[in-house]
């Protein structure tokens, strides 16, 4: 075989396409369809809580017609990261949809499974034996941080996506994969360049956001051969230019030219693009460069407490210019005033208009006209959460300071009920590397016939 | 010699996570000479960075210039990890407005 050509019809499973990107690309005749559904993105509740970003409905919808697209043409669909965060709960989610889209047409097929959960016991003995590295979780990893987390996975590379790849299945679900591996593993199974193959992944993970205009609700097309890979997006109306595939690389990465990922990285400082037509764009000289050591990243996420939260709106030009010194007041009152002990619970007030959004200093002194307010309360139980959370608008509500003239409330709220209980709330406990000496021995392949 | 803000010369100017700990920031140009221009200038470096972002440590701070896209790109461990308590932004997406007003020399008729 001369070339591999992939069909990644969106940047994320769910987040839809149209339906005659789908069927162009099919006409181009991919020997895979590859798609990701997920990513760390939207934050630690995913991982911590089992649930997904996008709707069970939304994900089944674009299953349903990328399964029946891969089963008219015999060629396998893989959906990598399941569910938004890839751990058990997840992938058994989506194999969940993949069952019952089955059983709703008829459909017998092939499914193999690749979980990417990891063993408390065995990242134990892994940190005991040295082989958990720092990455970019501000602390090293400890027993602590092990046992605190409620779920825990590694990002895979291709090599267990082959094996999966090599029974044949029509479909297969894994859990936390590397994005681009899913795209580069069958081209590196039958041999393709494995740099090539990963930059390849890299362009079409995020469907057609690497073309002009950029959507990640659209498809894109691969097609590698010996020395070179060649992208375009499968609708028409959207075009790759290599200013558009060269700027992709940079695309929520630390570094343009150096991507590393599970046992190595790519090297793309001698990577050349050039257009192919006015619609797609060639790539090569992309390198993989191994590794020492295989390593595999580690993501958890832990329990933290409960949240709960109130919304609020100020509208007063002196409680406005005052604000700062209200909300420590405000602070100061509600811990005095809480029947729940200091440390049981964290408060925090943000305050848009003034310094809602940014991590670092605020630019802009100039003096708003109305205020948001978003009262949170973070606590061991959603009972303290709650009952703290009451008790802090009610004070932020009637707060005297200098000058105040509204004597009949401080705020506007926006709802009846002011108050929302969330749930848990979780935090990213480990982001970490763990050395391993075969690739895909953390990720275990079933097959089943459905 | 007049002053424009990196914002207003930049085609794009976004943030973004690199992960749940570190953000990434990628300024793009309406042309190469602007591009040539900003880094001429010397606008976009650890210093100014650490500045405009209240960060302590200069050195883990990264500034990438990327000829070939005429593009630059700036890195650094967010303050809080995305989701933690306190956090701001989740996605990373709205950090852009300090490096938005980072004043660049621009002289029109140059």
């Amino acid at each position: 075989m001369n070339e591999i050509r992939v069909l990644t019809p969106c940047g994320g499973l769910g987040y839809g396409f149209p339906r005659t990107s789908i069927e162009e690309g099919m006409r181009r005749e991919p020997h895979i369809i590859a798609v990701d559904a997920g990513s760390t993105d939207p934050g630690p509740h995913y991982l911590g809580s089992g649930e997904g970003t996008l709707s069970r409905d939304a994900q089944k919808k674009d299953l349903g017609i990328l399964m029946e697209a891969g089963r008219k043409a015999g060629i396998p669909l893989i959906v990598g990261t399941a569910y938004t965060a890839g751990a058990k709960p997840h992938v058994d989610k989506t194999v969940d949809i993949v069952k019952e889209i089955a059983r709703e047409n008829g459909w017998s097929l092939k499914l193999a499974v690749v979980p990417a959960d990891v063993d408390k016991p065995l990242l134990k003995e892994s940190l005991r034996n040295g082989r958990i590295r720092d990455f970019e979780h501000p602390e090293s990893l400890n027993g602590d941080m092990i046992d605190r987390s409620r779920h825990i996975v590694a990002q895979m590379g291709v090599e267990p996506l082959i094996k999966a790849l090599e029974t044949g299945a029509d479909v297969i679900v894994a859990g936390r994969s590397y994005d681009p591996a899913l795209i580069a593993a069958l081209p590196i199974m039958r041999g393709f360049d494995k740099g090539l193959a990963i930059h390849m992944g890299k362009i079409l993970e995020c469907g057609a956001y690497a073309a002009e205009p950029q959507s990640g609700a659209d498809a894109m097309f691969g097609t590698i051969r010996e020395g070179h890979f060649e992208v375009e997006p499968a609708n028409p109306e959207l075009r790759c230019t290599v200013d558009s595939v060269a700027a992709h690389t940079l695309y929520e990465k630390a570094s343009p030219v150096e991507l590393y990922l599970p046992g190595g990285m790519i090297d793309l400082k001698e990577t050349e693009f050039e257009a192919a037509s006015d619609r797609a764009v060639r790539v090569s000289n992309t390198k993989f460069l191994e590794a020492d050591q295989y390593t595999v990243k580690l993501e958890g996420a832990a329990p933290v407490g409960y949240r709960s939260l109130f919304l609020a709106g100020a509208r007063d030009p002196i409680f406005i210019e005052n604000v700062d010194e209200i909300i420590a007041d405000a602070e100061a009152r509600v811990k005095d005033g809480v029947t729940c002990g200091a440390g049981t619970y964290r408060l925090n007030f943000r305050i848009y208009g003034r310094n809602g959004v940014l991590m670092g200093p605020e630019a802009n002194g100039a003096e708003p006209t109305e205020l948001g307010i978003v009262g949170e309360v973070v606590a061991d139980t959603q009972e303290i959460a709650s009952s703290v959370c009451s008790f802090a608008h009610g004070v932020l509500l009637h707060q005297p300071y200098p000058g105040r003239k509204t004597v009949a409330g401080n705020l506007a709220f926006p709802y009846s009920p002011s108050d929302f209980d969330l749930g848990e709330v979780f935090e990213f406990s480990i982001y970490h590397l763990l050395e391993v000496d075969d690739p895909a021995g953390l990720f275990p392949v079933t097959v089943e016939q459905i | 010699m007049t002053e424009r803000k990196l914002g207003e010369v930049a085609k794009y100017l976004r943030s973004k996570n690199a992960g749940p700990f570190k953000l990434t920031l990628d300024v793009f140009f309406h042309s190469r000479e602007d591009y040539e221009r900003v880094k001429a200038a010397g606008v976009v470096t650890n210093e100014t960075v650490a500045d405009m972002y209240g960060l302590p440590d200069t050195q883990k701070i990264s500034v990438f210039e990327y000829d070939r896209v005429a593009a630059i790109k700036v890195t650094f461990a967010r303050p809080i990890p995305s989701g933690a308590f306190g956090d701001n932004d989740i996605y990373g997406a709205q950090q852009h407005l300090p490096l938005y007003n980072a004043l660049v020399p621009w002289d029109d008729e140059g």
